[in-house]
């Protein structure tokens, strides 16, 4: 498997008063074309992997590491210039909320034709039939009608299906999704998986999934890391998951409720400092 | 003996041309020291029966009865001393300026308590926090212990029906276990009864023991727990809820 994104011990750092926090804590991964998911509790420093390697964390924050290749080049080498060009064009991402991610004075069809004309040397014109196609893509009815709604006339399935309907427009290489289902209902939260899955399969993206739902990726994802305390504590398939060997990976597991065997108690997570204490398991193939 | 009795219940928003009919003609029972779930997708309108029933969605109809007592539009303070609500984000549902202390303190002090500092000391315990988080302000609580504040906020009136909307869906998963554990413990320790919003299954189906599935304000399907695990429901909307959770 040819691999897309090579990262060595990355580290994203906050100064407090009490000290340098360390978010994340010398953490390597590979990602190739697959589903890679990230799972961990809140804290557990998944969503600040993601954004470092866009190098979206600002100053105060610092993000070090010994390198994060994307086809061989060093992104931590880029001027903020380059990166621009990185962002959206070959590394995208998804963010929680579409609530709080989509413009809410500007409509959608404006919104994704800005996107995908920042990128391209398209005409307003083709950027619309694009921009209609993609809609289609992520299976939203009456796209016409969207391309002139407001953000806040969207449901929130909707608006994180635009969302990713305008993540995808530039053909990225890299999918980075951060919680992309976890403000849907279930039934929604499937579509939207089902329409991922089918446009990193189509395109032989790499897609990074970051989530706080085991079961979800366990399904849905090829391979697993899953992060305590700013580390990796362990890295499976995403099929054998829910035989981990981590005493934290079975203890999320054991604290879920399951439907097919009831019980009185939940096990309640006992953490164990030595978890956050041992080296970083490498994520790499 | 019924703790808690919905008839033909009706609950709207708006008038005239916006307006939208969030519950629709909704019935169940639940038995005293019982627990009742309701679920269905955002927009169903589960929420929106426990808050017709504190009073927050003040335009309903239909029938409400509370321990054989029927709800009028103003609810007297033995009502709230009586049922209490629960509220999905702990982040929003405590006065970020007031300290435990405060909100507890406030709470006891309206339902006219005389051991107020006796009571706080006791309640803290009840849903196992201590003594030592007496004088914190939210900001510095995680977000499992500030559930649990306002889980003593609730129970401070000594309710006997409990309003849960969502306990838990803003949680971690190793947190959701110790507040399911925290809730189901109270109950038995204090006879409560739950009715509780969740539009996780598998929560409901540890928690409850009856439920309802909620579709476009109506309900579609009341169950028991023990169909829900044998995967028996009748009506195609439960059924395709039931496949997307598992």
């Amino acid at each position: 498997m040819d691999t897309l994104l090579d990262i060595e011990n990355l580290w994203v750092k906050f100064p407090t008063r009490q000290g340098i926090f360390d978010a994340v804590r010398g953490v390597s991964f590979t990602l190739g074309r697959e589903r890679l998911g990230i799972v961990g509790e809140s804290g557990s420093g998944k969503s600040m992997t993601g954004r470092a390697i866009l190098r979206l964390i600002r100053p105060p924050g610092m993000v070090e590491a010994d390198h994060i290749n994307l086809d061989g080049v060093d992104l931590l080498q880029k001027s903020e210039k380059a990166m621009r060009e990185v962002r959206g064009e070959r590394i995208s991402m998804v963010m929680q909320d579409p609530k709080f991610s989509l413009n809410p004075v500007m409509t959608i069809g404006d919104q994704i034709i800005e996107a995908y004309r920042l990128h391209s040397t398209a005409s307003k014109s083709e950027a619309r039939t694009k921009a209609l196609e993609m809609l289609e893509a992520v299976s939203i009815r009456n796209p016409e009608r969207v391309m002139r709604a407001y953000p806040h006339e969207m449901s929130g399935g909707m608006g994180q299906r635009i969302m990713i309907a305008m993540m995808l427009i530039p053909n990225p290489e890299i999918l980075i999704a951060d919680e992309p289902t976890s403000a849907l209902d279930v039934s929604v939260q499937r579509q939207v998986l089902d329409i991922m899955d089918k446009l990193v399969k189509e395109r032989g993206m790499g897609l990074i999934f970051i989530s706080h739902d085991l079961n979800l990726v366990a399904d849905f994802c090829d391979r697993v890391l899953i992060m305590y305390a700013g580390r990796i504590v362990e890295v499976c398939d995403a099929d054998k998951l829910h035989d981990a060997q981590h005493p934290y990976t079975r203890g999320l597991l054991n604290s879920l409720p399951r439907l097919d065997t009831p019980r009185d108690r939940l096990d309640v997570l006992t953490r164990d400092p030595a978890w956050s204490d041992t080296p970083s398991v490498s994520g790499r193939l | 003996m019924t703790m808690l009795s919905i008839e033909k219940l009706n609950v709207w928003f708006g008038t005239g041309r916006d307006r939208v009919d969030a519950v629709k003609a909704a019935s169940f029972d639940v038995g005293a020291g019982e627990s009742f779930g309701l679920v269905g997708e955002s927009g169903s309108g589960k929420s929106t029966i426990l808050r017709a029933i504190t009073g927050l969605a003040p335009t309903w109809s239909g029938r409400i009865t509370v321990d054989g007592r029927a709800i009028e539009r103003t609810r007297p303070r033995a009502f709230y001393k009586q049922v209490q609500m629960v509220f999905q984000d702990p982040y929003a549902s405590l006065h970020p300026r007031h300290s435990v202390d405060a909100v507890l303190g406030e709470t006891l002090q309206l339902h006219g308590f005389k051991d107020i500092d006796a009571r706080v000391v006791r309640l803290l315990d009840d849903v196992g926090l201590g003594q030592k988080f007496r004088f914190r302000y939210p900001h510095q609580l995680s977000g499992g212990q500030r559930q649990r504040v306002a889980i003593a906020r609730a129970l401070a009136p000594e309710p006997q029906l409990l309003l849960l909307d969502e306990p838990t869906s803003a949680l971690d998963v190793s947190v959701q276990a110790e507040i399911l554990n925290l809730l189901a413990d109270l109950r038995q320790e204090h006879g409560l009864t739950y009715l509780m919003v969740s539009h996780d299954l598998s929560v409901v189906g540890h928690m409850c023991d009856r439920l309802a599935v909620m579709k476009d304000g109506e309900i579609v399907e009341i169950m028991n727990v023990a169909a829900l695990r044998a995967m028996q429901a009748t009506h195609p909307y439960s059924q395709h809820l039931l496949q997307a959770s598992v």
